[in-house]
C-alpha cells in the first residue's frame, strides 16, 4: 500500500506544481491586460522604476567622480557587481516582489478569498497586482550590466560566459526565496513587511559594493546565514580573477544554482509552516 | 487664529502624533530597516572617505554621523515618501476633500498640524533608535555643547515645514492630474537625490553641487546636518531654511486658492 501512493503523492505533487504555475500565468496575465488599460499611466510608473533605481547608480557615479576606487575596485568592475545584483533582484522583484503585500492581506481578512480557491496559495499571492512596471528595475540593471561587460577587463573563457546566465538566474532564485521566507514570515508578524526591505532591497544595496568594504560579520552573514554573496560576490570574484571574500575555496563560485535551489525549498518549507499557522481575523 | 483653533490644530498633531504610534510592529521593523541601511551605507562611506580623506571638508567621524541622521531623518521628514500626501491625494481623487473645504478649519494648517504631529512620531518611534545605535558602535562626530543642539532642533522644525511644503504641492497636484502617482514618484526621487539622502551634498562636483545646495531639499537633510556636524552657520542656515518655507508654504496657498475654485461637489 505504502509502495504504491508514493508515486501518486509525487504526481499529485507535481500536478500541483503545474497547476500553480498554470494560475500564475493567469493571474499575471490578467493584470498585465488590467495595466494595459492605461498605457500612459504603465509608461510613467516603469520609467519611475527605472529612474528610482538608477538613483543607486548616480550615487556611485559621483562617488567615483571624486575617488578612483572603492574598497580596491574600478568603476567597471562595481559597476559589474551592481548589474548582476540590479538583474538578478529585478528578476526576483518582477515575479514574486508583490508578495510583500501579503502582511495588508493577513490584517484586512482578504487572504481568506485566496484560500478557498482550488489554486494554490504561493502561486495566487505571488501573482496578485502581478506589476509589469518592475521591468524598468530589470532594464536598468540589464543597461549598467551591459556597459560593465564593455569596459570592465576580463580575460573572457567559456566557462566564465557560462557562468554569467547561472549567475543571473541563480541570483534571481535566491532573492525570490528571501521574498518568499519574508512573506511566511508575515503570517506570524503582520504589519512588520518593512523587515523584509532591510534583506531585499538592503540586500541587493550591499551587493552593489565590493565585499571588502563590509566589516567581516557582514560578509559571513551575507555568506552563510542569508546566502547572498551566491548572488554575485562569489562568482563576480571568479570571473574578475579577485580573492574570494572569507578567503573561501574557489570551486564555491559555481555552487550559485545548488544554492538557490536550497534557498528556494528551506523557503518554500517556511511557506506552508507560515499558511499552517494562518487564523483567519474572523470579521 | 486664536487660543480656540490654537488647540484644535495642537489636538489635530496629537492625533497624528497617536496614530502612528498604534503601529508598533510596523515601527519596530522600520527601526530595524533603518539600522541595517545604515550600516551598508556607514561601510560604503568609509570606503569612501579612506579612499579620500576630508572628502567635501567632512573627516570620517562626520560622514559617519551624517549617515546616521540620514537614517534618523528619513521617515520623519517623509523624504522618501509616506507622509499624509497619499491620503490627501486620495481625498481629492474622491471628492471627499469637499467635506474638509467645509470644516471650519484652514485645508493647509490641518494638514501641516496632523504632518507634524506623524513627523513627530517617527522621529522620536523611528528616528532615535538607529542613531543612538550610530553613535554606540561607530565613530561619531557630535557636539558638546548644549547650544549647538538647540540650534540643530530649531534647524529640524524647520527642515519640517520645508518638507511638508513641498509635499503639500505634490498633493494639490491631484486636483489636476487626478492620478498623482507619477508626481509623487518625481518627487520622491528629487527628495532623495536632492536632499543628501544618497551622497552629502557637500561631495557632489562642481556646478552640480552648488545647484542642489541651493535648492529646497537642502533643507532636509544637509542643513540640520551641518549644523549639527559645526559646518555652517546656524543664522545663516534658519534663514535659508525660513525662506523657503515661507516661499512653499505660500505657493501652496496660492495653488490651494486655484484648486479650490475646481472642485465641483458632485451629488444631489
Amino acid at each position: 500500500m505504502a509502495e504504491s501512493s508514493q508515486p501518486a503523492v509525487r504526481d499529485l505533487r507535481r500536478g500541483r506544481a503545474v497547476e500553480g504555475v498554470r494560475a500564475y500565468g493567469l493571474i499575471a496575465g490578467m493584470w498585465i491586460r488590467s495595466t494595459m488599460a492605461y498605457r500612459t499611466s504603465f509608461a510613467l510608473t516603469t520609467f519611475g522604476n527605472f529612474a528610482m533605481t538608477a538613483l543607486d547608480f548616480v550615487a556611485i557615479l559621483l562617488m567615483f567622480s571624486r575617488v578612483d576606487a572603492l574598497g580596491g575596485w574600478s568603476l567597471p568592475e562595481v559597476a559589474f557587481l551592481y548589474g548582476l545584483s540590479g538583474v538578478a533582484f529585478g528578476l526576483a522583484d518582477l515575479s514574486v516582489g508583490s508578495m510583500e503585500r501579503l502582511g495588508r492581506r493577513v490584517r484586512d481578512g482578504t487572504l481568506d478569498t485566496l484560500l478557498v480557491r482550488p489554486v494554490p496559495v504561493l502561486a495566487q499571492v505571488a501573482a496578485d497586482r502581478f506589476a509589469l512596471r518592475r521591468l524598468g528595475r530589470v532594464t536598468q540593471g540589464l543597461l549598467v550590466l551591459g556597459y560593465a561587460l564593455v569596459v570592465v577587463d576580463v580575460d573572457w573563457t567559456a566557462g566564465k560566459l557560462l557562468l554569467m546566465p547561472v549567475m543571473l538566474l541563480s541570483g534571481a532564485g535566491i532573492f525570490c526565496a528571501v521574498f518568499v521566507a519574508a512573506a511566511a514570515f508575515q503570517f506570524v508578524a503582520q504589519d512588520a513587511s518593512e523587515v523584509a526591505n532591510a534583506f531585499t532591497y538592503g540586500g541587493t544595496t550591499m551587493l552593489q559594493y565590493p565585499p571588502a568594504v563590509f566589516a567581516l560579520d557582514l560578509v559571513r552573514g551575507a555568506t552563510f546565514v542569508v546566502p547572498l554573496a551566491f548572488v554575485n560576490w562569489l562568482p563576480a570574484s571568479y570571473v574578475l580573477g579577485r580573492p574570494y571574500p572569507l578567503d573561501l575555496p574557489g570551486w564555491v563560485a559555481f555552487t550559485p544554482p545548488l544554492v538557490a535551489v536550497a534557498c528556494c525549498a528551506l523557503a518554500g518549507l517556511a511557506w506552508r509552516a507560515g499558511l499552517r499557522s494562518y487564523r483567519s481575523t474572523g470579521s | 487664529m486664536g487660543a480656540g483653533s490654537g488647540r484644535l490644530y495642537v489636538a489635530v498633531a496629537a492625533g497624528g502624533f497617536r496614530r502612528y504610534a498604534t503601529y508598533r510592529a510596523a515601527t519596530a521593523a522600520g527601526v530595524f530597516t533603518n539600522t541595517v541601511f545604515g550600516l551598508i551605507l556607514v561601510y560604503t562611506y568609509l570606503a569612501l572617505w579612506d579612499e579620500k580623506p576630508q572628502l567635501g571638508g567632512y573627516d570620517q567621524a562626520q560622514a559617519v554621523t551624517f549617515v546616521w541622521l540620514g537614517q534618523a531623518l528619513l521617515a520623519a521628514l517623509a523624504i522618501g515618501g509616506g507622509g499624509f500626501e497619499d491620503e490627501l491625494m486620495e481625498r481629492i481623487r474622491t471628492g471627499d476633500v469637499a467635506v474638509d473645504l467645509y470644516r471650519p478649519a484652514d485645508l493647509q494648517l490641518w494638514w501641516l498640524a496632523a504632518d507634524v504631529g506623524r513627523a513627530l512620531f517617527q522621529l522620536l518611534g523611528r528616528g532615535a533608535v538607529p542613531f543612538v545605535f550610530g553613535s554606540l558602535f561607530f565613530p561619531v562626530a557630535l557636539p558638546r555643547e548644549v547650544s549647538v543642539w538647540a540650534a540643530f532642533l530649531v534647524t529640524l522644525m524647520l527642515a519640517m515645514l520645508v518638507g511638508f511644503a513641498l509635499r503639500y504641492l505634490v498633493a494639490l497636484s491631484a486636483f489636476w492630474l487626478l492620478d498623482g502617482t507619477g508626481v509623487t514618484q518625481m518627487a520622491w526621487l528629487a527628495g532623495l537625490f536632492c536632499s543628501g539622502m544618497l551622497l552629502p551634498l557637500n561631495v557632489f562636483p562642481g556646478v552640480l553641487g552648488e545647484v542642489v545646495r541651493a535648492l529646497p531639499w537642502s533643507s532636509l537633510l544637509q542643513a540640520p546636518a551641518d549644523v549639527l556636524l559645526g559646518e555652517a552657520d546656524p543664522l545663516g542656515t534658519y534663514l535659508f531654511q525660513a525662506s523657503w518655507a515661507v516661499a512653499l508654504l505660500a505657493l501652496g496657498r496660492l495653488v490651494q486658492s486655484a484648486a479650490t475654485r475646481r472642485v465641483v461637489v458632485q451629488g444631489g
